[in-house]
């Protein structure tokens, strides 16, 4: 019991980490109907920009994270202006743009190996907060690390305000207008090339966010992005473009990669994931809540 | 010499996977992250008949490229049916679920890689396989099947309805693709004489498709300048260590965005094909002569 307790916490921490990273996948997959296999990247970034924030300008733990979020939305969307923007005006299909993202992401996982260096960087823990630096916290007789506990907060408080953003105020119902049929949005005043900027700048900011807890909870590596495939993975599982799919498919996910992990053998979890994702396209390619792929032939 | 000759076989043994997955890409318009995993499959098969087995190579080569094809049989079974983006996404699982069984698996070395097979593969047999390579996929794109293969591409809705079975098409395109592969897998892995699952991740299956675009969808002339390219250039830099990786991402991009036909535009290096371009070219040149020419009236 105690063991499958202590399994579900972890589960729910990567989980939340994924769903922070797969929200990005989803946003930009529900305007733009591509799969933007940068994001990793960007999330890589984002994990450089709040490390180097932190020790490098030495700025507070809070402004390190705002930072962090900032450039990476900025980064994103100087992608989207530079790279896909002439792609959406040709009316590329959907391969180019995949092709540029995968370029891309090349393109800034080498640039930053060229110039940081590949050797993994560990936050400080002197720089964490205070109520971060100590051991776990133990209920019970189970035990919840303290980056896991602020991982799952911040990532709650950012998914919830994600959602309300979404459906409560004027650009989120823009974004969820767009993404329902961009030509007859763009004919009721919606600027789609506007809102395309703004799931970007979203997307790339949530990315910065969990770039640094990730950072956080392991190391800041050029590689990172490659990992983040799980959690695209996931964003396929729970439905690509569907924002409460994208982070329902985080947790299922993760909570059967520790299952399969603490129960099975840790080897055999990544083929699980790879697994239950081809599995999922077959069964049902929109995903557990995605919209019912129409067909595009 | 020995080095340049070296080149030279890696470029042959990308060609044939690039040419291959050319006959899928280029011509159903369906588009893989997985072809990795079926030159991993050649691979370790090839290895198994020469380092385990001690049998010929030429058996090795054969056993290679047929599992591979069997594979995607299975493979195509449960994914042809996917639309696009879909497809890609599946076959990317395919990929890096064939790299982490392998990884798992002792009798081939695991994750640590498979060290000291025999060196068979010689420029010879890759340039062979080349000129093999290039006739299949030529006669494959101008026989019927060819024709009937670009009309899926373009229409798929309309070769449906015109009687051509497009499951059947995609199938076999698929099939042949990834014996090609195979076949390349096997090249490689009797040639450098070691094998680990990491060489064939996701980054293998992306360079092999970045390929196929660079040098112009649909060309196979495109995939052989496209294939020399983008072997050789990065072999040439090799002193610029990490920044020729960030040189290829911008080039990608740059031909993405800028030269969105690849180098080649589509357009085949033969002498009908050239004749056909310029023929194209003088009729672009006469048509913008008219116009200047209606401008100028307009003006007077």
């Amino acid at each position: 019991m105690n063991q499958f307790l202590q399994q579900l916490i972890n589960g729910l921490s990567i989980g939340s980490i994924y769903a922070l990273m797969a929200v990005g996948y989803s946003l930009v997959y529900s305007i733009m109907n591509f799969s933007n296999f940068a994001h990793g990247s960007v999330i890589m970034l984002g994990a450089y920009f709040g490390f180097f924030a932190l020790t490098l300008a030495g700025l507070p733990f809070a402004l390190a994270f705002f930072v962090a979020a900032l450039s990476a939305a900025g980064v994103a969307v100087l992608l989207e202006r530079l790279a896909y923007k002439p792609l959406r005006d040709r009316h590329a299909p959907f391969l180019y743009f995949i092709i540029t993202a995968m370029g891309a992401s090349i393109f800034i996982d080498n640039s930053v190996i060229a110039t940081i260096g590949p050797t993994p960087k560990t936050f400080p823990s002197e720089l964490l907060p205070s109520f971060l630096q100590s051991g776990a916290i133990r209920i019970g007789h189970v035990d919840v690390g303290r980056i896991d506990l602020a991982m799952f907060a911040i990532t709650v408080v950012c998914l919830v305000a994600l959602v309300l953003f979404i459906d409560f105020t004027r650009l989120g119902k823009a974004i969820q207008a767009t993404a329902y049929n961009m030509k007859a949005s763009a004919l009721m005043g919606i600027n789609p090339g506007f809102v395309i900027i703004l799931v970007f700048a979203i997307g790339g900011a949530l990315a910065g966010v969990a770039g640094v807890l990730y950072g956080m909870k392991y190391q800041v590596f050029p590689q990172m992005s490659a990992i983040t495939l799980k959690s695209f993975i996931a964003a396929v599982f729970g439905g690509l473009g569907s924002l409460p799919g994208a982070m329902l498919g985080s947790l299922l996910l993760a909570l059967i990669e520790t299952f399969v992990s603490g129960y099975l053998s840790t080897q055999y979890r990544d083929l699980f994931s790879f697994i239950i994702l081809i599995a999922m396209l077959v069964i049902r390619p929109s995903g557990i809540m995605g919209k019912t792929a129409e067909d595009k032939a | 010499m020995e080095y340049i000759q070296g080149i030279a076989i890696l470029i042959g043994i990308n060609l044939i996977a690039v040419l291959g997955l050319s006959i899928l890409t280029g011509f159903t318009g369906l588009f893989s992250f997985g072809h990795g995993g079926f030159m991993a499959i050649g691979a370790y098969i090839s290895a198994i008949v020469t380092a385990r087995l001690h049998l010929p190579f030429a058996l090795a080569i054969i056993a290679g490229a047929v599992s591979a094809g069997l594979v995607s049989i299975f493979i195509g079974r449960l994914t042809l049916k996917l639309k696009g983006d879909y497809f890609c996404i599946a076959t990317m699982g395919f990929g890096e679920a064939v790299r982490v069984i392998l990884n798992n698996i002792d009798y081939v070395g695991g994750a640590r890689g498979w060290e000291s097979l025999p060196q068979l593969t010689s420029i010879w047999v890759v340039l062979g396989l080349d000129i093999a390579a290039v006739i299949v996929a030529w006669n494959l794109i101008n026989s019927r099947h060819g024709r009937n293969l670009v009309a899926v591409r373009e229409e798929e809705l309309a070769a449906q309805m015109a009687g051509i079975d497009v499951y059947r098409h995609k199938m076999i395109a698929l099939v042949v693709s990834a014996a090609m592969a195979g076949i390349a897998g096997a090249l490689m892995a009797n040639y450098i004489q070691f094998i680990r699952p990491t060489m064939f991740n996701m980054a293998k299956s992306t360079d092999l498709t970045i390929m196929v675009i660079f040098g112009g969808l649909g060309s196979i002339s495109g995939s052989i300048v496209g294939t020399f390219l983008l072997v050789s250039l990065p072999e040439l830099f090799r002193n610029f260590a990490q920044w020729r990786l960030v040189i290829y991402g911008l080039a990608v991009i740059v031909i993405m965005v800028g030269r969105p036909k690849g180098v080649m535009g589509g357009f085949e290096l033969t002498p009908s094909g050239i004749r056909k371009s310029m023929a194209a070219r003088r009729a672009r040149l006469a048509l913008e002569a008219e116009a200047r020419a209606l401008e100028r009236e307009d003006l007077a």
